[in-house]
């Protein structure tokens, strides 16, 4: 389990790491954690030749909280999420994601940019940033832009990203209201079977607003707008949930894997799903 | 092949100076290079747990780390933490309480246990077994493992309450 030799290179800024993108085009691949990246070149199912670390780049792993808005930055561990209280009492959904991924050795190296931008479908953050309506900064020679997570993903491992640009950010507003993600594995450090992530503003007993994605049950996360549509307006009754349940099967896209066949997800999806929403529900 | 690269990593302590390409994997640096064999390789595939060590204080995978991410970095394995004439509470504890049948795993047991128990210094049977998670072990079936953990931490607060 060696992979192919590379170069390796390990940058004091972004600049350097820009250039050394420039320079070897898609020939080149940053590594932030390795934990998704390590495994692939040892299978040499990636190849690597000229390797980028980002650890020496600094300003890349602060977790910053405004009034409405919370900034996270790409080097942020998933232990960091995890550890960090201010966060989670402003977004405990993020705390409650991050638990749910790998275990705790892999959570130490994992990081929040590697995980949404690697655009593996079996990666939790990915419908979690889509639920949140997160934003992702990337940078590259010519500067900066803003991409939203709900367009980022455009096939297994292929994002809105160019090979020259990295990911230094994610944004997004404080959420309101009840929230769940909920993940079905076979055991602890597994990848998901399906999972939901679940946002709710009630007013009363009406539901306000929802945001529904749904993770590995498709070749991208898939946010379902129609799921959410679904809830709104309604008490949460039965028919309401079916509905996002519809909504959500109509949208996502599994396929046969040693997860399970076709029909054994898309039933779980629905299992997991409302779960989430009920979930959410109770704590909104 | 890439060229060698001259790498520094303080192993238990001690600095360590070598060559070596960048592809290599932390856990072949630590066994084969610098013969020290306590991490074991359960699965080289992030899986198991048995080659757990603690980089600049995180418990690490060291199968899934490649050497180049580890220059100038300070790491900690089971042979840094105790040794036969003087065992840390957690060897003493496994050793007590039955935490292991063939060892396998224990090195990467005790090394993770060692750093859970500085993040919660008295944890529950549900804390233990959630931080655990990353290692694996074919033989005990977990419950000694949890006891010996559990009674190492009993061992160590108290021995820290003395000291106060
Ligand atoms: C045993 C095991 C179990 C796991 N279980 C789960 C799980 O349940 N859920 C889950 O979500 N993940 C899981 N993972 C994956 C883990 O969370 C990864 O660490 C994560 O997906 C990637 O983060 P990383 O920092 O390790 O990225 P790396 O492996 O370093 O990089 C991954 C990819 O993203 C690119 N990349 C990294 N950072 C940037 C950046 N800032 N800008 C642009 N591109 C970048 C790299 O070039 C590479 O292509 C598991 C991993 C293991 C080993
Ligand atoms: S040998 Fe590293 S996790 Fe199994
Ligand atoms: S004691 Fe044999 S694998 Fe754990």
């Amino acid at each position: 389990m060696i992979p192919a030799a590379f170069e390796y290179y390990r940058p004091k800024d972004m600049t350097g790491v820009l250039s050394l993108l420039g320079e070897h085009g898609d020939n080149a691949r940053v590594i932030a954690g390795g934990h998704s990246l390590i495994p692939m070149m040892k299978l040499r199912m990636a190849d690597v030749p000229h390797l980028i670390d980002l650890q020496g780049v600094g300003g890349l792993d602060d977790i910053e909280l405004s009034a409405n808005s919370i900034r996270i930055g790409a080097m942020v561990t998933q232990h960091d999420i995890i550890d960090h209280n201010g966060l989670a009492s402003a977004a405990p959904i993020l705390r409650e994601a991050a638990l749910q991924i790998a275990d705790p050795q892999v959570r130490y190296m994992g990081t929040v940019g590697g995980n949404v931008a690697n655009g593996d479908p079996g990666n939790d953050m990915p419908g979690l940033m889509q639920c949140l309506d997160a934003t992702f900064t990337v940078v590259g020679l010519d500067g900066e832009r803003d991409i939203p997570a709900r367009q980022f993903y455009e096939a297994a491992y292929m994002t809105a990203r160019e090979d020259e640009e990295v990911l230094t950010s994610i944004t997004m507003l404080i959420p309101a209201g009840g929230y769940a993600y909920e993940k079905q594995k076979r055991k602890i450090g597994d990848y998901a079977t399906a999972a939901a992530a679940v946002l709710l503003t009630k007013e009363g007993n009406t539901c306000k607003s929802a945001s529904i994605a749904m993770t590995n049950l498709s070749d991208i996360p898939v946010y379902s707008e129609e799921a959410g549509a679904a809830l709104v307006g309604s008490s949460l009754d039965d028919t309401a949930i079916k509905a996002a349940v519809t909504a959500v099967l109509g949208d996502i896209d599994p396929s046969e894997d040693n997860r399970g066949p076709v029909a054994f997800k898309k039933h779980l999806a629905g299992v997991i799903l409302r779960r989430a929403i009920e979930r959410a529900w109770s704590r909104a | 092949m890439s060229k060698k690269q001259h790498y520094k990593i303080t192993v238990n302590g001690k600095e360590e100076e070598f060559l070596a390409e960048p592809r290599e994997l932390l856990i072949h640096t630590l066994r084969e290079r610098l013969k020290i064999t306590g991490p074991h390789i359960g699965c080289e595939t992030s899986h198991c747990g048995a080659c757990t060590v603690t980089v600049n204080g995180k418990s690490v995978k060291s199968c899934t780390v490649f050497v180049a991410q580890a220059d100038g970095t300070e790491i900690t394995t089971i042979e840094g933490i105790g040794s036969p004439d003087a065992l840390h509470p957690l060897q003493e504890a496994f050793k007590e309480h039955h935490g292991l049948q063939c060892g396998f795993c224990t090195p990467g047991m005790i090394i993770r246990a060692s750093k859970l128990l500085e993040e919660i210094p008295n944890p529950s049977e549900e804390e233990i077994r959630f931080g655990m998670a990353g290692n694996i072990c074919r033989c005990t079936g977990y419950q000694n493992i949890v006891k010996s953990i559990q009674a190492a931490a009993a061992e160590m607060n108290s021995a820290k309450e003395a000291a106060e």
